[in-house]
């Protein structure tokens, strides 16, 4: 019995066992962050967290939870401090195993949309605060996975502005466009989990939460949905999973 | 610190150091906004309060940066997105590394340098980024345009008389941006002597060449934070943007008159906040980073 949990601790619970043991993580803040480091705390000890401020290695203080990525909380015991642009260049070097991210506006191939709703960049109908470092997240990681609540006004054919590119255009328009490695492996949302297909890069059911019917996932979706050929039912969260969870963030300043 | 600001000219391209509401040279920005400086184009990683300062007073004309709002709790800018999406204000975006590299490519004297990141998405069209050959291997790569800004302005914890500076905590990107600007300005929070410089030049990260002027302000980045000495004032964040989601800039106008054009020193601006409250956010620094 595993009691009730809101839609983030469910996003965060279900982002974190995504992440291997002895690997590297470049962590967005939020509840990429948390599900981090419930990962670290679980069942990835020798995790890595890296952070866009500047932080290799932090150890997230439960009650002090970072609410940016360059303020003194994100770096509490870290084990190294580089300037900003070293730490992205660590990313371009290879050695970051996964990104983690959020995603405001994403379309069946996996782009994001951070900077402009509306079809003029110059004159917006919305300009959202921008690409941070989503941008390079998605352009330099290994493996780039997307946290985000599963809506239908997220989840659009395709994107008003391709703000961190995944798959683009599908088949092989990445590596054309010169993004030689990386691209978006799994989508975690609320509903489920999804990937892309191998081949033509659309993104497609692959496990579902308990509970949820492809049903609504389709009419959570502004798109066709591939369906992989295995649909798996995910293991709700556990209890100790929420208890890490919750005594990270005591505050619920992201869990709420 | 009239003097230091007066080096700003209109129109200048001014990089500002720090990160979001890390280690932001707010002194100087202060004066800046006090001198009434227009046309600027003001360049950050990532943009915070002061950028939304600029904008309501007028003093620029476009924003470069990867990322601008306060902070996650406090949602999008209104601010930002009143005089961007009114086209009064021009928002020219760049990737967090994307930038990082135009002041590297500066820093170290080149006009450009190649680089992975970028390309594919609509941010390499929008900022009509070019890409270059690998004259070895014929592979296409992105060609990051060198960035040297007019003036830079940034915020350290010590430096000695002739502008040796020393950085705890993050660098962020403040190394490369003294390097690539062409007039550098710096506040220290405290005036070491050349002697304990000499005795630990490793700890050096701008040396005294590349700087143009040093004032010594404690609290310079006040209510930003700046790593080790104080946290950022959170509650006053909260009371800044309770005021625009009220009022809209109409708020942030009568912010800047009573925090940057009534307070004629920044000494008396800090009185606006109190000594308690500043005690107070050392407190919480010391036990953050011990």
């Amino acid at each position: 019995m595993t009691g009730t949990f809101t839609p983030a601790e469910l996003l965060a619970v279900m982002g974190s066992r995504q992440l291997r043991d002895d690997t590297t993580v470049f962590a967005g803040v939020g509840v990429p962050l948390l599900a981090a480091a419930l990962a670290q705390q679980r069942h990835a000890p020798n995790l890595t967290m890296v952070i866009e401020g500047g932080i290799i290695g932090p150890r997230i203080k439960p009650g002090k939870l970072p609410i940016s990525t360059n303020e003194m909380r994100a770096g509490h015991r870290a084990t190294m401090l580089p300037g900003i642009t070293d730490t992205f260049l660590f990313a371009q070097r290879g050695f970051l195993d996964y990104g983690f991210m959020g995603g405001a506006q994403i379309d069946q191939y996996g782009n994001v949309n951070t900077t402009v709703v509306g079809p003029d960049y110059h004159r917006p109908k919305v300009r959202l605060p921008g690409t941070g470092g989503a941008n390079d997240i998605a352009s330099l990681c290994r493996e780039v996975i997307i946290l985000t609540f599963h809506e239908k006004r997220r989840f659009i054919p395709r994107v008003d502005f391709v703000t961190s590119p995944s798959w683009l255009d599908g088949d092989g328009s990445r590596a054309r466009a010169g993004l030689y490695f990386g691209g978006v492996s799994k989508v975690v949302t609320t509903l489920g989990v999804f990937g892309f297909h191998p081949e033509n890069r659309r993104m497609r059911v692959e496990a579902l939460h308990p509970g949820v019917t492809l049903e609504q996932v389709r009419e959570q979706t502004g798109f066709e949905l591939l369906v992989a050929d295995r649909v798996e039912t995910t293991a709700p969260p556990q209890a100790d999973e929420l208890e890490i969870l919750r005594a990270t963030d005591p505050e619920r300043r992201f869990l709420a | 610190m009239e003097d230091a600001a007066s080096r700003v000219t209109d129109g200048a391209i001014v990089a500002v150091g720090g990160c979001l509401f890390s280690r932001t040279p707010m002194a100087l920005v202060r004066e800046i906004l006090r001198q009434r400086r227009s046309g600027m184009t003001l360049v950050r990683n990532l943009m915070c309060t002061e950028g939304e300062f600029m904008m309501v007073a007028g003093a620029v004309e476009r924003v470069m940066t990867a990322w601008m709002s306060i902070g996650l709790p406090w949602g999008v800018s209104k601010i930002m997105r009143e005089y961007v999406e009114s086209g009064q204000v021009a928002f020219e975006e760049w990737s967090h590394l994307g930038l990082g590299l135009r002041y590297r490519a500066a820093a170290m004297g080149l006009p450009f340098l190649p680089a992975l990141t970028m390309v594919g998405s609509d941010l390499a069209r929008v900022t009509e980024l070019k890409t270059v050959q690998d004259p070895y291997t014929g592979t296409s790569l992105a060609a990051i345009p060198a960035l040297y800004p007019d003036v830079a302005i940034i915020h350290v914890h010590r430096a000695d008389r002739f502008g040796n500076c020393q950085i705890d905590g993050y660098p962020h990107m403040d190394a490369d941006i003294a390097r690539a600007a062409g007039t550098v300005l710096v506040t220290t929070e405290e005036i070491i002597g050349e002697d304990e410089v000499r005795t630990y030049p490793d700890r050096t990260v701008i040396p005294g060449f590349l700087v143009d002027a040093l004032v010594v302000v404690p609290f310079g980045s006040y209510p930003h934070e700046c790593y080790g000495l104080y946290e950022a004032d959170y509650d006053h964040f909260q009371e800044y943007t309770d005021g625009i989601n009220a009022r809209g800039s109409a708020s942030v106008a009568d912010y800047l008159e009573r925090y940057v054009y009534a307070p004629p020193t920044f000494a008396d601006y800090l009185d606006l906040f109190g000594g308690e409250r500043l005690a107070r956010q050392r407190r919480a620094a010391r036990e953050l980073t011990r």
